[in-house]
């Protein structure tokens, strides 16, 4: 096959960046970005936009150059994304946040509460068991993020964990506070009332634990094909027959059980704002799923059954 | 803080490209006037109600009293342009139109009406004028816009009277909070304290505080945004005489 030349340009003001020659026509978006990294270092891959239109849509790493509507010389528009960070780095920063914070307070170190607290455990077996499911939800989060999760893309902007990282480790303060407080006030309807949030925590952990194993399994590592999630024996993925983002269904379940279990107007709040945004992803994911598949199941809703 | 801001930005754009854009519709258009007409009108009636409370007695001291129902009454009905942004009928931002005028709101409700103590101070009506100017100007723009028939008197002065409103008002509604701060303390007004059965607290006089914080970031940007519009607004009528 014929050889193919490459030109890259500048999307902002259309200058010369880089001009490849002999390039095949086999040859991915990524091997022309990997050429591109060699000759500017600055510019690794995981920065790199290009388009085939200065105002157009990036092309994606696995686009062939054979396969797009160029000629034997191609014209690329170049935008630098900003330093990127992964999306597996930003996750574990953000949960191991919390982790800790929770317990910097459950154990009343120094300086948070009056200094005749310190080092004091609270007399409620609730803020105990308040501190396991919170520090249980971030471990599992931890290790799915090490273990379960496949990102289909590998970076974000660098400035992304910084607007992350303050909005968890500000809500893990706010709720730590008030839950490990001295002057905490266990729930309204006791025993009754833990116990049944308890429930509904542990049930909707199991569940998005579920749900995350089976999004894993929907492909082979390494594809980039997209699939219908299903349910499956497990009956915890029942839910994938009403729901698009079930993953989210079961983390909103799970953050009301907490609410619930520690009747704390912090974790309400992070609960409802939380609800919110996952809400508008779930909605986004729903919309890229019926785009995608003509075949995609009418009853799901985005993340609630038939309401959301 | 003053409104003059972000509503600018966003209409300035719209005066020359009403041709490109898909505007409201004439429904839409018909609500939008007799809403802006009835602002402009009803900040007038604050402005007349302000002077003349002033000839009547004479000094500057208390005018608030003269003018605290319509205040309130306008200035809260401002909430409308939130509902006017998330409908479509103005091509706004709802975030950024619900930010200015919650923090209009917060300081007509939750400072001045609330802290009786501080309406009868200055910087009160340092701040009703700065916002009964801006507000006739800003709504007659609007409503002048929407007849697409916009005097350039009225495009120059909403473009330069901000000048020396908007810095007026943000110093009238610093002293006014700074003012009402004792007595928030005192009273522990708004505030909830542990324990409790919601496991919450709240502490207003922090809270107003931090309020007054945020004035530090925020004012220079809202205001050398505005500069910059101005130039790009105004500025391009220059040039066309210059070329003549």
């Amino acid at each position: 096959m014929r050889q193919c030349e490459v030109e890259i340009l500048d999307a902002k003001n259309k200058e010369k960046l880089l001009l490849l020659d002999k390039v095949e026509p086999s040859a991915t978006i990524l091997d022309i970005k990997s050429m591109f990294h060699k000759s500017n270092q600055r510019w690794y891959p995981a920065r790199q936009s290009l388009c085939l239109d200065p105002k157009g849509k990036p092309l994606k790493d696995e686009d062939v150059l054979h396969q797009l509507p160029v000629g034997t010389t191609a014209t690329f528009y170049f935008r630098d994304l900003g330093s990127q960070i992964s999306w597996r780095t930003v996750f574990l920063t953000e949960c191991i946040g919390p982790l800790f914070i929770y317990l910097m307070f459950y154990f009343r170190v120094p300086f948070i509460y009056a200094p005749k607290y310190d080092f004091t455990t609270s007399k409620h077996w609730v803020v105990h068991l308040a501190c396991l499911c919170h520090s249980f939800h971030y471990v599992k989060r931890i290790l799915e993020t090490l273990f379960v999760h496949r990102f289909c893309q590998g970076t974000m902007p660098l400035r992304n964990i910084f607007k992350n990282c303050l909005y968890y480790w500000c809500f893990a303060v706010w709720m730590a506070y008030y839950i490990n407080h001295p002057l905490y006030t266990p729930p309204y309807y006791g025993e009754q009332q833990v116990k049944t949030a308890l429930g509904i925590f542990v049930f909707c952990q199991l569940g998005s634990f579920s749900i995350h194993i089976t999004l894993r399994n929907l492909k082979p590592p390494g594809s980039k094909t997209k699939k219908i999630p299903y349910p499956t024996k497990n009956p915890f993925t029942w839910i994938f027959a009403l729901v698009s983002c079930p993953n989210y269904t079961y983390e909103v379940g799970s953050w009301l059980g907490f609410t619930v279990m520690t009747q704390c107007v912090p974790v309400a709040f992070f609960t409802i704002v939380g609800f919110i945004q996952m809400t508008m992803w779930a909605k986004g994911k729903h919309r890229s799923y019926l785009r995608e598949f003509k075949e995609y199941p009418t009853l799901r809703s985005p993340i609630l059954p038939f309401v959301l | 803080m003053s409104a003059p801001a972000m509503g600018t930005t966003k209409t300035a754009p719209n005066d020359g490209s009403h041709k490109k854009k898909k505007g409201p519709g004439t429904l839409a258009t018909a609500y939008l006037v007799i809403y802006n007409v009835v602002m402009t009108a009803g900040w007038l009636v604050i402005a007349v109600g302000l002077v003349r409370a002033y000839l009547a007695r004479g000094s500057y001291h208390g005018l608030y009293y003269s003018i605290e129902k319509p205040l309130k009454f306008f200035q809260t009905g401002a909430l409308l342009e939130i509902l006017h942004c998330a409908v479509g009928i103005v091509p706004s931002s709802v975030v950024l139109t619900g930010f200015q005028v919650m923090s209009r709101v917060f300081l007509t409700w939750a400072v001045t009406h609330s802290v009786r103590e501080v309406q009868s101070e200055d910087s009160v009506l340092l701040f009703v004028v700065a916002w009964t100017i801006t507000e006739i100007i800003r709504y007659s723009f609007y409503t002048f816009s929407l007849l697409n028939h916009l005097p350039y008197l009225i495009k120059w002065a909403r473009y330069t009277f901000f000048i020396v409103l908007y810095p007026m008002g943000v110093t009238g509604e610093l002293l006014t909070i700074y003012a009402a701060l004792p007595y928030v303390q005192k009273t522990g007004l708004y505030s909830v304290t542990l324990p409790n059965k919601y496991n919450f607290s709240f502490d207003y006089y922090t809270f107003l505080i931090l309020t007054m914080v945020s004035y530090i970031p925020l004012f220079p940007q809202l205001y050398f945004h505005m500069l910059r519009q101005r130039k790009k607004v105004l500025g391009h009528v220059e040039e066309y005489t210059k070329v003549e």
